[in-house]
């Protein structure tokens, strides 16, 4: 049935709902959560498996045909990305009950998280641009609300910044929109790509396409308009950030991903080219970024720019295996910045403070802390057998293939300057002698490693196991390079 | 309490925040064929509560509509959501939407469709939204 599509963008709308009308009791909405979050988890593997049989499934809502209505496409790659957001979700909700203060909680946290999945799953899995947008709304709607929960000084300070930046995207992406539409006259993603084949002028198409560029680049933090990103980012409650670091970005770039794989392929010299020096340039900025301070959640914050770096050189690049390892590196990404903020978010709770300079020897209260870090900090640079290395392993080799061999050298000493900043973080705050002013909380420890085992469980299978991955990531990159396949499942011509 | 004497604004605010809301009614239930809708006719309510609350205060509208706006806001989402997953019970695709005639006893035979449904949950949200953001602003602390 076509109606499976809907499943993960209805049942966190409808958890979200029904968690607002019971907010003030507490234990049960803390149930309830976990349990809706598993069950979309089961809902969206199951419609991952339905997708791998029978092809993408295509939902034309309201029995409206597909040009005019508006159409929910699962794709694998749309329905892979649902996937890794259910787990991050389910990591989060697990995680958030130690983390929040119970005020936080009653106040609608629930509902705000829940919408929050709802904008990013609705935003993977449209199939019509102007949607796309208003899914943009719904998510960055429920992340204000989440940025300032709690209301700190703070946190009302770097609201506004965030606020403002995204409202004017969100602004510019209207009217690109509108632009766009007085071109080909359409919002449906399908018939626009089939459109902008047949268009003469190509010129004014690439001017929106670089207009879309700037939108999305705003909402995944390039290379010239990342500076919003870092700070906004930690302020929040850490589970707060695992969500944004895990998925706001990443929605920015699936949505880079989709159009410049879709729609925009008709001027690659020019665009795709674009994308690697800007590829480039958000790979130094971001491992520059740091390495130039000493809190530790703000190394982690602007670790996310060099991996949106590395997935933009993926697109750049435009080959089979370049693709395949964005796509690679997408998934890995959103999972192992989700533990790592959890990570950083409990060392903060437990030592009390986010300076490194005032952290050290953790090592000796929190053993299997210690070490979860440092395996994360592998997974995050791209040691052997982790996932982190196959998603770079593929980049690197489409980049040789297309012969850009300075993005390629960039890309390597990232890494090295990405694996040198969190291992900072292991040398100064774990090692050394014990100090004993800290106060040992074996059981909150134990309430934040849970979930941050769960992460990196699915970080190291999907390194481990990627022989069992590889084929449908390879399979999505062949069908992305292939935009007729999307356009013909869409319109059914 | 306001010292000031303002039976006037009192007075014609009895009738005129009934005939805002029979408009909004208009408006929510003419959506579907003229300018109107659930977006409107919720804001026209609003306007109607709004002005109660300024001629005669938080407590005596308390009273008279005892409410919480802020559960409006999950209750509208809902019928708007359920209204449109209805639509699986009968195999049909999301936000799937069907209409009937009825005779009704004074106004006839008339076409009802289930997107009247939809408008409600609109209505009732956006009350519940205008509401609460006005209360908890006038609300100070």
């Amino acid at each position: 049935m076509s109606n499976l599509a809907v499943l993960p963008i209805v049942i966190p709308l409808i958890s979200g709902i029904l968690l607002a009308l019971i907010h003030k009791k507490i234990h049960l909405v803390r149930i309830l959560a976990k349990i809706f979050t598993g069950l979309n988890l089961i809902v969206s593997l199951y419609i991952m498996y339905d997708v791998q049989q029978n092809g993408s499934i295509v939902l034309e809502s309201g029995g409206w045909n597909s040009p005019f209505g508006i159409v929910l496409v699962a794709d694998l790659l749309a329905i892979v990305l649902v996937v890794t957001t259910n787990i991050v979700a389910l990591a989060c909700v697990f995680y958030a009950p130690k983390s929040l203060s119970k005020q936080q909680e009653e106040f609608y946290f629930y509902t705000f998280f829940f919408m929050l999945i709802t904008g990013v799953s609705g935003a993977f899995l449209t199939g019509d641009l102007f949607n796309l947008f208003v899914f943009f709304e719904v998510l960055l709607m429920a992340s204000y609300a989440l940025i300032v929960l709690g209301g700190g000084k703070v946190q009302l300070r770097e609201s506004i910044k965030y606020v403002l930046i995204n409202l004017f995207s969100s602004m510019l992406f209207v009217t690109t929109i509108a632009f766009l539409y007085s071109v080909v006259g359409t919002v449906n993603m399908a018939q626009i790509a089939e459109r902008v084949q047949e268009v003469d002028q190509k010129g004014i198409l690439t001017t929106i396409a670089i207009m879309l560029f700037f939108v999305f680049g705003t909402k995944a933090a390039l290379f010239p308009l990342y500076y919003w990103l870092p700070k906004p980012y930690i302020v929040p409650n850490p589970v707060v950030s695992a969500l944004f670091g895990a998925l706001l970005t990443k929605v920015g770039i699936y949505s880079i991903l989709r159009v410049f794989t879709l729609i925009f392929v008709h001027d690659p010299a020019f665009t795709h080219n674009f994308f690697i020096w800007i590829a480039g340039f958000t790979l130094i900025f971001g491992a520059v970024g740091a390495l130039s301070t000493n809190n530790i959640k703000l190394v982690v914050a602007y670790n996310i720019i060099p991996a949106v770096g590395f997935m933009i050189m993926g697109i750049g690049i435009y080959n089979e295996a370049a693709l395949s390892g964005a796509i690679y590196y997408l998934i890995h990404d959103m999972i192992i910045k989700a533990a790592l903020f959890l990570l950083v978010g409990a060392i903060a709770y437990l030592a009390g403070t986010s300076d490194l300079r005032k952290i050290r020897g953790l090592i000796h209260q929190y053993p299997l802390l210690g070490w979860l870090f440092f395996l994360s900090a592998f997974v995050l640079a791209g040691i052997p057998p982790f996932s982190g290395f196959i998603g770079k392993l593929l980049l690197l080799q489409g980049g040789l293939e297309s012969g850009e061999v300075v993005i390629v050298i960039i890309a390597l000493l990232s890494s090295l300057l990405i694996l040198l900043s969190l291992m900072r973080i292991f040398v100064r705050g774990f090692w050394g002698e014990k100090d004993d002013s800290i106060q040992v909380n074996k059981k909150a420890a134990q309430s934040f490693t849970i979930p941050v085992v769960f992460l990196l469980f699915f970080s190291v299978l999907l390194g481990v196991g990627a022989e069992l991955f590889y084929p449908m990531i390879e399979s999505i990159s062949s069908y992305l390079l292939n935009p007729e396949i999307y356009i013909e499942s869409v319109l059914k011509e | 309490m306001t010292t000031i004497n303002d039976l006037i604004l009192r007075t014609t605010t009895i009738l005129i925040a009934f005939i805002l809301f029979g408009f909004s009614i208009y408006l929510f239930l003419a959506g579907h064929s003229a300018p109107g809708g659930g977006f409107i006719g919720g804001l026209m309510a609003s306007a109607a509560i709004v002005l109660m609350y300024m001629a005669y205060g938080y407590e005596t509208v308390r009273k008279i509509i005892p409410v919480d706006f802020r559960f409006l806001i999950p209750i509208g989402l809902g019928i708007a959501v359920l209204s449109s997953i209805g639509s699986f019970l009968f195999g049909q695709p999301f936000l799937s939407q069907t209409f009937a005639y009825f005779h009704l006893p004074i106004l006839g035979e008339k076409e009802l469709a289930t997107a009247l449904l939809f408008d409600l949950g609109v209505f009732l949200t956006v009350i519940g939204v205008t509401m609460t953001i006005i209360l908890s602003i006038a609300d100070d602390r």
